[in-house]
């Protein structure tokens, strides 16, 4: 093994509905790393990886997975039973970041604010009957909600409900993603994503990046340049943004999160800052979160990535 | 995400620190033609990236199945038109494109009653550059196009690049309909509205898998002809039909009134990108020129391969060969949709590669896709094929590439989803209304 030329292999892929981002992250991960010099390889998560990753044995892989089975941790848990070195963050803790309702009550215990929600599998419905249920989710929780799957990425099955008359809708796509629904009590404010790297010297914010779009923060928001306009980094003051990363921080802490990962939070007016979900597995395209924020901080991204690579491996 | 009202974002009542202006990513933002805008990302492209895994039962692409070609006589074919004729295939050509292919074209469209001459036939990259030019040469952009309901996704991408509106017209078990094609022009010129193209796909549609009957062909024409409007004869498959021999196409019936498209995609393969359009002498001259101005000419050594194929080897033969393969996987289809999906309904195609099956009352084929892909099964949902957003209830399943095997695979897993979407609706009560959007094409292998 070298840590000065170590030989990376890149997971990108796979099956889930975030297939095309993860191979695009993949990419422009890869060349990154390889315009510092780092020796990459990249596949996809299919009946080649194995044989492959036990013929090139590689000195550390780095998943860059969306989905499940990617960013659930169970891909991290073939790659731990092979006995190579990866980059982020361990199997277990993967699993319950990925899951929205566990890690937001676990960050909830750590004191980190994040909207009342209730957790609903598609069964629950068939059980009690749809109408009642929503009824209650109205009175209860009240309008605007936001309903997503439980587990997933890329605003894949996301609404936002403004009317009552929207919530059957809203419910059928989210269950055409995922067999659970998330519903939380939607909070306006400023939309942010922050990223947190670990080079060696434990996880660090990165500058908040604020999210604007004409309309919803959709895929295609998200994956096409235009509908968007991203502030890196936020319009906050010095305050409120030392205020989100630290949220950011706190939040990788307490989930058990390694090396890297990505924070949404919504700043309301009044200055509270709210946790909506975490990424262990950030998206790092074209127009991905990290990428940009990396840049407000004057990181050279390609060198960034080596030291996250190099501290991997030195850990 | 989606939602009723866009949402208030409210910026921080606290002064910025940092007045770094935003970004869209994207320089040149300002600078893209207004034809540009209906360009997007949809998560729906994004989930055909799924579909091309060979762990997903694809009943979404268009590819032909070419296992049989005789790949070892066109690999010496290759050669040897290279050793021979190498300079020539190396070379640019005629921007009409080359000579004695277009006098073999006419051999092959002779097998559909078309009699033209080979100064009539502009050689292109594949069939649709030819539509790509026909239409930038007639349409004006706020200009109508008049097609089939559901039409190819490919033409509507092309009408769509021109800013065209395009307006569908009914079709039925024998194709588009004459009286309502008629009520549909009439009523466009009252409103005053250009119509330069009647856009048609006469034999084993793509996606409905119809074919125009003999008896309406020369109705149609009648009708076009007394409303102005060109006819755009797109013909890929006509002579893939199973049982029977091909209908006389309708460039056969109408020297000045159509322009056909042809194409080998289908009756050899796809990759030489080698079709061709027949127009009108003076529409013919200003093809020429479009096509000149946007590929020079098209590609000497595929015009070659071809021609050197067809003067060597049995392409009739070969035809024969795909229409028995076809047929197979037609039947494969059409029991397994009667075995696994007796609630939705379906064409039966007697040729070509696609079926059009009208899925149970109140669910969504773009809605239904997301789980399917989780079931390891692709299709296109049927809201591409309209420039409306209709076809919601509709999908398009192709039986031309997968196995019989793995086609009654396919079906069985997709019976799955739609009982588990059913399922869904029927618990919140919702139906599948017109599609928020409309869908842009998924891509080349799935068109």
């Amino acid at each position: 093994m070298s840590v000065t030329s170590p030989r990376v292999a890149v997971l990108a892929g796979g099956l889930s509905h975030e297939r095309d981002v993860s191979l695009r992250s993949g990419r422009r991960v890869a060349e990154a790393l390889r315009g510092v010099g780092v020796e990459v390889t990249v596949h996809d998560v299919d009946a080649d990886l194995v044989p492959a990753l036990t013929q090139l044995r590689p000195d550390l892989v780095w998943p860059l997975l969306h989905g499940a089975s990617g960013e659930d941790g169970s891909v991290r848990d073939v790659v731990r039973l092979l006995g190579i070195p990866m980059l982020g963050t361990d199997p277990r803790a993967s699993r319950v970041a990925w899951s929205k309702p566990i890690s937001k009550t676990v960050v909830a215990r750590a004191g980190i604010a994040t909207p009342d929600f209730v957790t609903f599998p598609q069964t629950l419905f068939h059980e009690l009957g749809a109408g009642p249920v929503l009824e209650l989710l109205d009175a209860r929780l009240g309008l605007p909600l936001v309903v997503k799957p439980s587990r997933g990425g890329s605003a894949l099955g996301v609404s936002l409900v403004t009317t009552h008359d929207y919530l059957p809708r809203a419910m059928v796509d989210c269950f055409s993603y995922s067999d659970t629904a998330l519903v939380e009590r939607a909070v306006e404010g400023v939309e942010v994503g922050v990223s947190v790297v670990d080079t060696g010297d434990g996880p660090i914010a990165l500058p908040a990046v604020e999210i604007v779009t004409d309309g919803p923060y959709d895929y295609d928001a998200r994956y096409n340049p235009g509908r968007t306009e991203y502030f890196a980094p936020a319009r906050l003051s010095a305050g409120l943004a030392r205020r989100a990363g630290e949220v950011a921080v706190a939040a990788h802490r307490a989930l058990g999160l390694e090396r890297i990962s990505r924070t949404d939070l919504i700043v309301d007016p009044a200055g509270e800052v709210w946790f909506l979900e975490v990424n262990s597995s950030p998206g790092m395209t074209e127009t991905s979160l990290l990428p940009q924020a990396a840049e407000a901080a004057g990181h050279n991204l390609g060198e960034l990535y080596r030291s996250l690579v190099r501290a991997s491996l030195a850990a | 995400m989606t939602e009723q009202q866009p949402p208030v974002r409210v910026t921080s009542g606290h002064p910025t620190s940092t007045a770094a202006a935003g970004t869209r990513l994207d320089p040149w933002l300002d600078s893209y033609a207004d034809r540009t805008h209906a360009m997007r990302a949809s998560e729906i492209r994004a989930l055909f990236a799924v579909a091309n895994r060979p762990e997903v039962v694809s009943l979404a692409g268009g590819m032909p199945f070419l296992e049989g070609l005789p790949l070892d006589d066109l690999a010496e074919l290759a050669a040897r038109t290279i050793a021979t004729r190498g300079l020539t295939a190396m070379q640019y050509g005629s921007g009409q494109g080359d000579e004695t292919l277009r006098e073999q074209i006419l051999d092959v469209m002779r097998l559909e009653g078309i009699d033209a001459h080979p100064d009539d036939v502009v050689v292109t990259t594949g069939s649709q550059q030819a539509l790509d030019l026909v239409t930038r040469i007639f349409v004006d952009p706020g200009d109508v196009v008049v097609a089939e309901a559901p039409s190819y996704v490919g033409a509507l991408g092309v009408f769509r690049a021109y800013e065209a509106e395009v307006v569908h017209v009914p079709i039925d078990a024998d194709g588009l309909v004459p009286e309502l094609l008629d009520d549909t022009l009439t009523a466009l010129a009252r409103a005053g509205r250009r119509v330069k193209l009647l856009y048609t796909v006469p034999n084993f549609h793509n996606p409905a898998g119809v074919s125009i009957s003999l008896e309406r062909r020369p109705r149609i024409l009648e009708i076009a002809a007394r409303h102005g409007v060109l006819v755009l004869e797109d013909n890929p498959y006509g002579l893939l039909g199973f049982d029977r021999e091909p209908l006389p196409a309708m460039r056969s019936m109408s020297d000045d009134g159509v322009i056909y498209l042809g194409s080998f995609s289908k009756t050899f393969a796809p990759g030489y990108r080698v079709g061709w359009a027949v127009a009108p002498h003076a529409v013919r001259e200003k093809l020429v020129l479009a096509s000149e101005s946007a590929i020079l000419c098209p590609s000497n050594a595929s015009q070659l391969a071809i021609s050197t194929y067809l003067q060597t080897c049995d392409w009739r033969g070969q035809i024969k060969a795909y229409r028995e393969q076809y047929r197979e996987r037609r039947d494969a289809m059409v029991d397994a949709l009667a075995e696994h999906l007796p609630d939705a309904s379906w064409t039966v195609p007697d040729g070509g590669f696609y079926t059009w099956v009208r899925l149970p009352e109140g669910l969504d084929a773009k809605d239904m896709l997301p789980r399917a892909v989780t079931a390891r099964v692709a299709y296109v949902p049927g809201t591409a094929f309209y420039f409306d957003g209709q076809g919601a209830d509709h999908m398009r399943l192709s039986f031309c590439f997968p196995t019989p095997e793995r086609i009654r695979e396919g079906v069985r897993r997709l019976a799955g989803v739609v009982r588990a979407e059913r399922e869904l609706v029927e618990l919140f009560g919702t139906s599948s209304g017109t599609s928020r959007d409309t869908m842009h094409a998924p891509g080349p292998d799935l068109a």
